[in-house]
């Protein structure tokens, strides 16, 4: 168990960065949330299903064509969603705050060449195993600068050139466990005065065969035809989703001193490692995290990066079942899975829905997910990896 | 009887268990003798062909073997090495069972070409598209690829063999990576949240791909023969950075902690700083900024001002750029002393250790305030007058150190700089 005790500043989320498979920013977000619209693909990756990104003018937030040009989908797509909450919490040009601004990545790696590896593969195939071969080849095809666009820390790299922010620069894997320390430590950090304010958050482009390769070897690709989340039991998987997602967090005394408006405040973020070699372990460890969270009233809501892969989501389900009082929503089913970004998206989604004073509508079949009808003063955001790693957050209203 | 608290009222931090495996071989007493010998373990690599490289030597550890070879899979072991003697000698916790965190500073997880030919093979096919790839990839036959490839992979190999608390953290920030292991671990402690923090960078990267990935950015040194003269920092003929193999662990307590169970302290963290730099994506700002003030941070966050430095650990790696801007920063920093305080880069004998080397340079900087023995800048037979640092050239040297500043420079502006010493300031 990793969690932060009893924290000495009030910890707000005055910035969120939208820019999903849904649309980019806030209001177009919120609208198509509570239009219970889904946009999924079933037929580019066919049989795979992929959330595909909703396109946007990069220009606007990555104002030079050469940086766009130096990034890979990924990079360009969390840049572009951490400008947005640099705007949302109205530090967007403030060299100031940007230049003491700290900053935490959830990142896995870039994309690949597909082109390149499947020649070389081909090459290889027609008897071509020359000593040198890969070599030669590798140092003739790959662009010379790809290798930036792949690294897993060039996203807060680029973050940090297109959008100033460097008080400091750390880039935390491990897919989902990734997104949940990231805001745990940021929090942490600021709730014990070590930090004052700081950007949290990741990106994913879904559209990938190389990432749809290596959730393939485990089996974790949804295929076929699309479900919501709830309804996958007999065909377990999920769907890569494309989004960024983007938090800026700061103590309530420096956000009050800039006069900055608070979408929500996180109270508390906690997160553990279940060994997962026993049915159950995940259900305690979820148990065992809520118990952590703080105080809960009924009546609140749980966001869910719940998967849709198995076992870990029947797992979940478990759990939930013993929290029937709170109204449940699986972000996988709307937004697919975007990994390490599944938890901020989370939290993101979280604070929106506190600060507009609603829950966003479900778009489940399976009669787990039931409707609210007061406006959520806690929201838990939960995060149980597709393979490791669980994680929970306390997203509350300012009172 | 009052907690141990820094000038801020802080717990201390210190350092009660270290690990070390680099090209120069396993543990710190085989590292410090042949560090101090000016030996180098670069070599000519032998783990794949170089036939059409520009570059054919590297820190390679030859001596664990892994087969079949992936990065992720030597990284994993040269992390359970360095880690296995750091925990061993803070005598800490059960077997299996450290009481706190773990930070593990790790190169990017990604399926490697002995793994990605053996998918082309499986289409059974001579004329395939990636289509072809995707669908062999199901059905079970790869299943031990998708956890062997997931970047949190090697965390949670090492959380279930040591025992570690709570939700491991697998960080990047390229070639800093080790120090920001160190910081969050020295974080986490001065907040209260953990008596002790397991901190542990590795990487075994050295595959045609990656090497082909720094050579076309034009970062690494082709001096190939003879190898062990290819890493030159400060010299006036060094021409880039040779990639190294290793790894490096520490085990952080707070000194209340550590001392409440009696166990020998080696050293304290006294200090981190850290700064990012926006100007470039592989260059620093032309004005040295960013490096300064890292430098300084770290000064800070000790509560020390530059006069009480006594070694500098470089980051030294040997490029053209690193070295003229780790001299701007320095010198602007220090002053008048610059010249005058002993700066040598470990790099020169062990080759860059990427995402370990800030660990691994920070156990080297550890037993160079134990020993009160400087290890030296080898390779440095043409000095550069735009650097004139002492590098304590070719030989070790003994000197009085009770303060070391440990620097770390990465891709993507990444700074963190370290500042150890021998006893709580």
């Amino acid at each position: 168990m990793t969690e932060t005790k009893s924290p000495s500043a009030e910890v707000w989320i005055t910035g969120i960065g939208l820019a999903t498979s849904l649309g980019e920013g806030l209001e177009a977000n919120w609208d198509a949330l509570n239009a219970r619209r889904i946009n999924v693909d079933e037929k580019s990756f066919a049989p795979y299903i992929v959330h595909p990104w909703a396109q946007v003018n990069l220009d606007t937030q990555i104002p030079k064509k050469g940086d766009q040009r130096q990034m890979e989908a990924w990079q360009r797509i969390g840049t572009y969603a951490a400008g947005l909450a640099l705007d949302s919490a109205g530090v967007k040009g403030n060299k100031e705050i940007l230049g003491r601004m700290d900053m935490i990545v959830a990142a896995g790696g870039g994309e690949r060449d597909l082109g390149v590896d499947c020649n070389i593969l081909n090459s290889e195939a027609k008897g071509n195993s020359a000593p040198g071969f890969l070599n030669e080849r590798l140092m003739n095809d790959l662009r010379p600068t790809l290798f930036l666009a792949q690294l897993s820390n060039l996203l807060a790299g680029n973050i940090a050139i297109v959008h100033g922010v460097t008080g400091s620069s750390r880039t935390f894997m491990g897919e989902e466990a990734a997104g949940v320390d990231a805001a745990r430590i940021a929090l942490a950090r600021i709730a014990a005065g070590q930090s004052d304010i700081a950007l949290v958050g990741g990106s994913q482009n879904g559209e990938r065969k190389d990432l749809l390769v290596l959730y393939e070897f485990g089996g974790f690709n949804l295929k076929g035809k699309f479900a919501p989340v709830w309804s996958r039991t007999k065909d377990a998987g999920f769907a890569l989703g494309s989004a960024g997602a983007f938090l800026v967090m700061e103590s309530k005394a420096h956000a009050q001193a800039r006069g900055a408006k608070p979408y929500a405040r996180l109270t508390s973020v906690v997160a553990d490692l279940a060994r997962r070699k026993r049915p159950g372990e995940v259900t305690a460890t979820l148990q065992n995290l809520w118990s952590k969270l703080g105080h809960l009233e009924s009546g609140g809501a749980i966001i869910t990066g719940a998967t849709g892969a198995e076992p870990v989501t029947s797992e979940e389900r478990t759990f939930l079942a013993e929290h029937r009082e709170f109204a449940v929503r699986a972000t996988g089913t709307i937004f697919g899975h975007t990994m390490e970004t599944q938890f901020p998206l989370g939290i993101g989604l979280a604070a929106l829905s506190i600060s507009r004073g609603a829950l966003f509508p479900s778009n489940d079949l399976s009669g787990l997910e039931v409707e609210l009808s007061k406006p959520p003063s806690q929201i838990v955001v939960v995060g149980a990896g597709h393979w490791r790693g669980e994680g929970m957050a306390l997203v509350e209203a300012i009172k | 009887m009052t907690t141990p608290r820094d000038k801020f009222g802080r717990p201390i931090v210190v350092v009660t268990g270290m690990g070390v495996v680099t090209s120069l071989g396993a543990g710190k007493a085989d590292n410090w003798k042949k560090l101090t010998a000016g030996e180098s373990g670069i070599r000519t690599i032998t783990r794949f062909p170089t036939e059409g490289l520009k570059t054919t030597m590297a820190g390679t550890i030859d001596f664990v073997p892994v087969e079949p070879f992936s990065s992720t899979d030597l990284s994993e072991r040269l992390a359970d090495i360095a880690t296995d003697e750091a925990v061993s000698q803070a005598a800490i916790g059960g077997k299996g069972d450290f009481p706190g965190p773990l930070f593990l500073a790790v190169a990017p997880v990604e399926v490697e070409w002995p793994q990605r030919s053996e998918l082309g093979r499986a289409t059974g096919e001579t004329d395939f598209d990636y289509d072809a790839i995707l669908r062999v990839s199901g059905g079970g036959r790869f299943t031990r690829y998708h956890q062997r490839f997931q970047f949190g992979s090697v965390a949670d190999h090492l959380a279930a063999t040591f025992g570690t608390k709570g939700s491991p953290i697998s960080l990047s920030t390229a070639c800093a990576s080790g120090a920001t292991a160190i910081q969050l671990g020295v974080e986490a402690i001065r907040r209260g949240e953990a008596d002790a923090a397991l901190c542990v960078a590795t990487d075994g990267s050295v595959n045609p791909e990656a090497l082909v990935r720094f050579s076309l950015l034009s970062a690494l040194s082709t001096h190939n023969d003879p190898p062990q003269a290819a890493v030159r920092p400060f010299a006036k003929n060094r021409d880039g950075f040779v990639m190294a193999e290793g790894a490096g662990a520490v085990v952080l307590e707070s000194l209340e902690g550590a001392t409440a169970r009696g166990a020998k302290i080696l050293g304290v963290l006294a200090g981190c700083g850290e700064l990012a730099d926006s100007f470039h994506r592989t260059r620093s700002s032309p004005d040295g900024k960013p490096i300064i003030g890292c430098v300084r941070n770290a000064l800070s966050d000790a509560g020390i001002g530059p006069e009480r430095i006594d070694y500098i650990n470089a980051h030294g790696t040997g490029t053209p750029e690193n070295d003229k801007m780790e001299y701007l920063g320095i010198s602007t920093v220090f002053g008048d002393r610059t010249g005058s305080i002993p700066v040598s880069s470990n790099k020169s004998m062990v080759g860059h250790t990427l995402s370990a080397a800030g660990a691994v340079e920070a156990v080297f900087s550890l037993l160079t305030l134990e020993h009160q023995r400087i290890p030296p800048t080898i390779n440095y037979d043409v000095p550069d007058p735009a650097i004139p640092f002492d590098v304590v050239p070719n030989k070790a040297r003994d000197a009085r150190v009770t303060a070391v500043m440990s620097n770390s420079f990465g891709f993507g502006g990444q700074n963190a700089s370290l500042i150890l010493t021998r006893e709580p300031l």
